[in-house]
């Protein structure tokens, strides 16, 4: 078995209002010293196979039509065996 | 002439335009389950306003692969009209019909209330019953409806006339302090470019009857009417 870690972040030239807001929540908190806060999704799937070049194909597959939607969205995903 | 309003698990004002396209403008309409793939005999598809899947992902990222959008999208492709009001006009985006992407209100918070908007393409099969710069006044209700697309796309999107409806004040001023949600230049609605296609933020289903305070949504449904009936 397959375990696949996704990460999907807003693209850069993209504003991210709840990025601003979160870091200003941060700043009250008294956290002066942030640049800058990008929210994005984790995912975390377990795929049935060991066979890592078809995972990473699929993966791909899987973000570009759904997971992410590359208009806006950057992803990127690492994959390791699992029991 | 029929009208046919698709229903997802989640859709919400499926019921809204099937009444206002029944008992105010007085044309056939039926129900389309999300599973049923049979569009022949449709005239004008309307992907209601909603949660669809809940939400799940990104807004109708999932409604997108519906049973349902293999035929719509072929069904838009030949030319025949589709409305997507809120939620759907959320999926035409994710399912590629109309160009660009929902982020979430500059504000994050979800905002329902009236609005008005600025008619800025009365040459379209949805607003020819209007007039160039008519002021409407449509409610809004949504936490997504920050248009957003990139500097390329707004330019094509302006040179083709595909901005039809714009956020602006009670006097038709656009400018950014009237935008409620952040959409790149006021925008609340646009069309594809052969104009068979149209997405808006704002709700002309509940603002279609004298009793719900407003008349001018109605207008919308009408234009299609006239249109489909002169082609």
């Amino acid at each position: 078995m397959i375990e696949a870690k996704i990460c999907i972040t807003l693209k850069k030239t993209v504003t991210d209002p709840q990025g601003i807001t979160v870091k200003h929540a941060l700043e009250s908190l008294g956290y002066k010293e942030i640049e800058e806060v990008r929210v994005g999704k984790f995912i975390e799937l377990k795929i049935n196979t060991n066979k890592r070049k078809t995972a990473r194909r699929h993966l791909d597959e899987m973000c570009k039509k759904l997971l992410a939607n590359p208009v806006i969205e950057n992803y990127g995903f690492a994959i390791k065996e699992v029991k | 002439m029929k009208f046919g309003v698709v229903v997802f698990p989640g859709s919400n004002c499926d019921q809204d335009c099937f009444y206002v396209v029944k008992y105010v403008l007085k044309q056939q309409v039926r129900y389309i389950w999300h599973k049923d793939t049979q569009l022949n005999n449709y005239d004008c598809i309307i992907l209601p306003g909603g949660f669809s899947y809940g939400d799940y992902l990104r807004t109708g990222a999932i409604a997108r692969f519906s049973p349902v959008m293999k035929p719509l999208i072929d069904f838009a492709h030949k030319g025949k009209i589709v409305i997507g009001i809120c939620n759907g006009f959320q999926i035409l985006l994710e399912a590629g019909l109309i160009p660009g992407v929902m982020l979430r209100n500059n504000n994050l918070h979800f905002i329902c209330k009236d609005v008005y908007i600025k008619t800025e393409n009365t040459d379209t099969p949805f607003t020819n019953l209007y007039k160039h710069d008519q002021i409407l006044k449509i409610p809004i209700a949504h936490n997504e409806g920050n248009y957003y697309i990139d500097n390329k796309g707004f330019n094509n999107l302006e040179a083709n006339g595909q901005i039809v409806f714009r956020y602006c004040s009670i006097v038709g001023d656009t400018a950014g302090e009237f935008n409620p949600n952040g959409s790149i230049q006021n925008i609340a609605g646009i069309v594809n470019k052969s104009k068979n296609v149209l997405g808006m933020m704002p709700h002309p289903e509940r603002s279609s009857e004298k009793l719900l305070g407003s008349l001018d949504g109605l207008n919308i449904f009408s234009s299609i009417v006239r249109w489909i009936k002169s082609h």
